[in-house]
């Protein structure tokens, strides 16, 4: 209501509800429309979203940069040879196992990493797979926590029980340890239930393993606004005209939760891929040789004092990408729902 | 409240024994090699695995070996695969600078998130709050580690500022030097709570600012001051303060292994990062446990806490 | 007629939007005599609780702008620095909001929130404030109030909030009591005690009230005076038997008609007044009231002017006293718009 305006305004500003009721009546406009009014105007999430947008470009354009400007791949290893720099040549890596810094030319234009592979193509792959897996585990995340959340607030009795007493133990688990433990555990020696086989090394299992790790925290307050909206009159009238259980949550429920989802989303994403960094750095996630910018970091990390680029120039995507993710993520909450109150954790 | 604590003290046994069954369950169903084999190293005869393996309960049937673990667990005389140290002597070796780091950096997050966050509503819509709010979403999107290898190289090794990294006790180098080698994974440690504490602050103000009792509150003719602290910086915190402990409980609770691990401070978290790089599954076991169990507790204190700062609030229901 | 303790002189309230200039209050002038009760009657956007709120200077803001003056006993309310106005708020001039259920803070005793309050005012000993508010929520009609005042507002029921929130204005014995919809969120038995108990003390200490509402019937048996508003204008004022008797605005002949009787035949349908309020953002030139009148005639489309007919009664309609005496279907106190009924209410 009012608050939206003095949010933005400042101090004290607040409109009489009647004028700010006045205010809200804009003729012909549902709320998604208003919303999308709303995000158009936000500037800054805008701007934020486009370089989201921008670096998923560049990552997926990974294999066009690396075959036709830097002529290599993110796995090549030439710590042997050397290269030709402005009429220099120079070693790919020094004798004192120094890689080359930043040439900005076509090859090693962010330079090389101690096994002289090319950062740069090393980066633009290594968001691939980043965004990949902060991609794929919201939605794993999004699917669990929407299915498990309906369910509970829906049916309640047993099935709430259950899903809740659920919840409470993975929320008292330690997301990282858990995280870390499944992940060097899986990744060792990979798992088969049933048809479905993960070889160790496989991206799914750091991204099974981070989508499952944040469903409690969507699942909660999923399953808190199921157990409201359940009371409400639309429902009601759905099960007066004899719609069935499932019908009722898919198609009655479902859409009404859909602007927490859209919330949600962009922020979840943000945060499963710095967990998909914290858990590489650690070892429990993507295994090298693949690279991701957690992995890089990690790698970069133990040369920080000779080549300290291979441990910045991930972290900047990295921290480029999540500030993108929450910004334009804060303006879509603003937009939709400016009451909301998100939080997750690391 | 009798009946409360009682009720809360159930729960956190059975959410304990969920996570102790689940994470004992992990290393027994992930196939990850056998430990008799990594034990008994690389020129053993099968007799000598096979001696291994009894005396270390290999062979029992898996509960009756969650049984004899749990035994082990609760008696502290759980031994590591790799080094056959005493687990819980680790841990206790271990705690004193998990916890120096969390309550130094809880303490440090919250005066700065809530003074950033107050001034950051004070002045909403000016220059620095937008300043400040673009700074907390930066704090809020950087990697603890990535952040915290950064400061070690640039402030600890470069300059040579501060320590580059490691831990120093007090008894050993003074009160001075102990702060002196904290302050680096303090920070950043707190960066990322002063992020987020700021922001939920400054909302939960710009709310309540806006509630009728402030209103009420102006209308009495106390001064603007008096409303801000009385009525909205003392509601706004109340959430905060409930949030702060949950936070702190995380961070105990497993929370700052990577930051532990970056600055070498040999804390527990550190102890649990080794021990998973050597599959080495007691310690990984009594570590998450303990870790859960701190997260539990933090909980039922922050609500017990909650409802004594906000009389709306029943215990139990 | 004795000297006015609060006199409003053409008093104008914009707030700057998103949208643009709100202009809340357009012109009002009122003038209030010691011990007597004014009311202000319009619709939610009228303005009423804005003029209310102007004068305690709660709506100050940096998008809002006041201009006009209001003179309380020497003081220049409007641009009073905060200093100023926070020794004359609470011990001068009090106010009663609208919503007991949210204008007392959920986490404070009932007793320190009117603690607080005389503390501003008076230096007195703990024990004295506490005999003093005491005393103060028994004379409202709180029982127990010893024990009570350690309570907390969620512990009260809307009614007995309502009488903390009267207690609390009167603690300091101010000479101007601003009462903003005092009744609107309560039962209707509720509304009545309340009613009641404004008036008895009213009785008991000769404070002057403002009694803002939007319920005519409300006002009868308790103001003196009643000024209505519309549209951020007083449209028409005068005595109570002036405005009841011999209504001269349309928009007064609605507000009475809409009053539930119990004296009107069963099954008639309440008249109502078809269409909307004004936006205050965009208002329409000429008489605010002009698009919902049956009466609209050209002249309308100019600004009437607030013309006193003598006595203080004075109204703003082109219309000449003939004309409206043909036209308003005089039957004393009970009017309605009957030949504008077939327009459906948006």
């Amino acid at each position: 209501m009012a608050s939206i305006d003095s949010a933005e305004t400042g101090f004290s500003t607040d409109l009489p509800p009647e004028i700010a009721a006045e205010e809200r009546r804009a003729p012909g406009s549902g709320p998604w429309r208003i919303a999308l009014r709303r995000l158009r105007r936000n500037k800054v999430a805008l701007v934020f979203g486009v370089v989201f947008v921008l670096l998923v470009a560049l990552s997926l354009s990974a294999p066009l940069y690396a075959k036709h400007i830097a002529h290599t791949t993110p796995y090549k290893n030439r710590i042997a040879d050397t290269i030709t720099v402005h009429g220099q040549q120079k070693n790919i890596v020094d004798f004192d196992g120094t890689p080359i810094g930043p040439t900005w030319t076509k090859q090693y234009f962010l330079g090389a990493d101690r096994n002289g592979r090319d950062v740069m193509v090393r980066l633009l792959y290594g968001g691939r797979t980043s965004l990949l897996i902060g991609f794929g585990a919201s939605l794993i995340t999004l699917v669990l926590a929407t299915f498990f959340g309906l369910m509970a607030g829906f049916f309640g009795g047993w099935i709430d029980a259950i899903i809740s007493r659920c919840f409470d133990v993975m929320w008292a688990f330690p997301v990282i340890l858990l995280g870390v433990a499944l992940g060097v555990s899986l990744n060792l020696g990979g798992i088969t239930v049933g048809p479905l086989s993960l070889k160790g090394g496989s991206l799914w299992i750091p991204t099974i393993i981070i989508g499952i790790s944040y469903v409690v925290y969507l699942g909660r307050p999923i399953r808190g606004q199921v157990l409201q909206l359940r009371e409400k009159e639309f429902i009601e009238a759905a099960r007066a005209q004899g719609l069935g259980p499932w019908r009722i949550m898919f198609s009655e429920l479902l859409p009404n939760l859909a602007s927490t989802l859209l919330v949600f989303f962009p922020l979840i994403v943000a945060n499963a891929v710095l967990l998909e960094a914290a858990l590489s750095f650690l070892g429990a996630g993507v295994q090298p040789p693949e690279p991701s910018w957690g992995v890089m970091i990690s790698e970069g990390v133990d040369l920080l004092t000779t080549a300290p680029w291979l441990t910045i120039a991930p972290g900047l995507m990295l921290v480029l990408t999540v500030l993108s993710l929450n910004i334009f993520g804060e303006g879509v909450r603003d937009a939709l729902d400016p009451r909301a109150k998100i939080r997750m954790e690391h | 409240m009798g009946r409360f604590i009682v009720r809360r003290i159930i729960g956190m046994i059975l959410v304990m024994f969920a996570v102790s069954i689940l994470t004992f369950l992990i290393f027994q169903v992930i196939p990850n090699g056998d430990p008799a084999v990594r034990m008994a190293g690389k020129n053993s005869t099968p007799t000598q695995i096979a001696a291994i393996r009894d005396t270390w309960h290999f062979n029992d049937p898996i509960y009756e070996q969650y049984v004899y673990t749990m035994k082990q667990v609760f008696t502290g005389s759980l031994i590591s695969y790799s080094d056959q140290t005493n687990v819980w002597q680790e841990i206790k070796k271990g705690l004193p600078r998990t916890f120096a780091l969390g309550i130094g950096a809880a303490i440090i997050w919250m005066v700065l998130g809530v003074s950033l966050g107050l001034y950051s509503a004070v002045r909403s819509g000016g220059f620095s709050d937008r300043l400040l709010t673009v700074l907390a979403l930066i704090g809020v999107s950087m990697p603890v580690f990535w952040v915290g290898a950064l400061m070690s190289y640039y402030l600890g090794y470069k300059f040579g500022w501060f320590p580059n990294g490691g831990y120093t006790e007090i008894a050993q180098g003074g009160f001075g030097q102990w702060i002196y080698h904290l302050i680096l994974p303090w920070t950043a440690l707190a960066i990322l709570f002063v992020g987020v504490y700021s922001r939920i602050l400054r909302s939960n103000i710009l709310d309540t600012i806006n509630d009728d009792y402030v209103r009420t509150a102006r209308a009495k003719g106390i001064s603007e001051r008096q409303v801000l602290i009385r009525h909205v910086l003392r509601n706004s915190l109340i959430p905060i303060i409930t949030l702060w402990g949950l936070d702190f409980g995380l961070v105990i609770g497993g929370g700052a292994v990577l930051t532990e691990s970056v600055f070498n401070l040999q804390g527990v978290g550190q102890y649990f990062a080794e021990a998973i790089g050597r599959l080495d599954v007691p310690p990984v076991l009594e570590v998450t446990i303990l870790g859960a169990f701190f997260i539990v507790l933090l909980n039922t204190v922050v609500d017990i806490v909650y409802a004594l700062l906000d009389p709306r609030i029943r215990l139990g229901s | 007629m004795t000297e006015p303790i609060l006199v409003i002189d053409h008093l104008k309230v914009d707030f700057q939007t998103d949208e643009g200039t709100v202009h809340a209050v357009d012109d009002v002038s009122l003038s209030l005599a010691p011990g007597e009760v004014l009311a202000i009657v319009g619709e939610s956007g009228s303005g009423k609780s804005v003029t209310a709120m102007s004068l305690l200077g709660l709506n100050r803001g940096p998008n809002a702008r006041f201009t006009g003056t209001a003179m309380y006993k020497g003081t220049e309310l409007l641009s009073a620095s905060n200093d100023d106005l926070r020794k004359i708020r609470g011990a001068e001039i009090a106010m009663i909001f609208q919503d007991p259920m949210t204008s007392l803070n959920p986490v404070q005793r009932i007793g320190d929130q009117i603690a607080e309050q005389i503390l501003a005012h008076e230096k007195l000993s703990k024990a004295q404030v506490r005999d003093r508010v005491v005393e103060l929520m028994e004379r409202v009609g709180i029982p127990r109030a010893a024990e009570r005042a350690r309570s907390y507002p969620h512990e009260f029921s809307g009614g007995m909030r309502q009488r903390v929130m009267i207690a609390l204005a009167l603690s300091c014995s101010p000479n101007v009591l601003i009462a903003d919809e005092p009744t609107t969120a309560l039962d209707v038995t509720i509304q009545a005690q309340i009613l009641e108990r404004i008036k008895d003390l009213k009785e008991e200490t000769g404070t002057a009230i403002i009694l803002v509402t939007h319920d005519l019937g409300v006002v009868a048996d308790i103001a003196d005076r009643i000024a209505v508003m519309y549209g951020g204008r007083i449209v028409e004022q005068g005595t109570v038997d002036e405005i009841f008797y011999d209504p001269q605005h349309p928009y007064t002949w609605g507000l009475l008609g809409s009053i539930t009787r119990v004296d009107r035949p069963r099954g008639e349908r309440l008249p109502s007044i078809a269409g909307l309020p004004p936006s205050l953002l965009d208002p329409p030139a000429g008489c605010h009231f002009r698009a919902r009148c049956p009466h609209e005639f050209p002249k309308c489309l100019e600004v009437p002017p607030l013309e006193d007919r003598g006595c203080g009664h004075a109204d703003r309609c082109w219309l000449t006293v003939e004309e409206k005496r043909a036209k308003r279907e005089v039957r004393p106190g009970e009017i309605g718009l009957a030949n504008k009924e077939e327009v459906a209410p948006v």
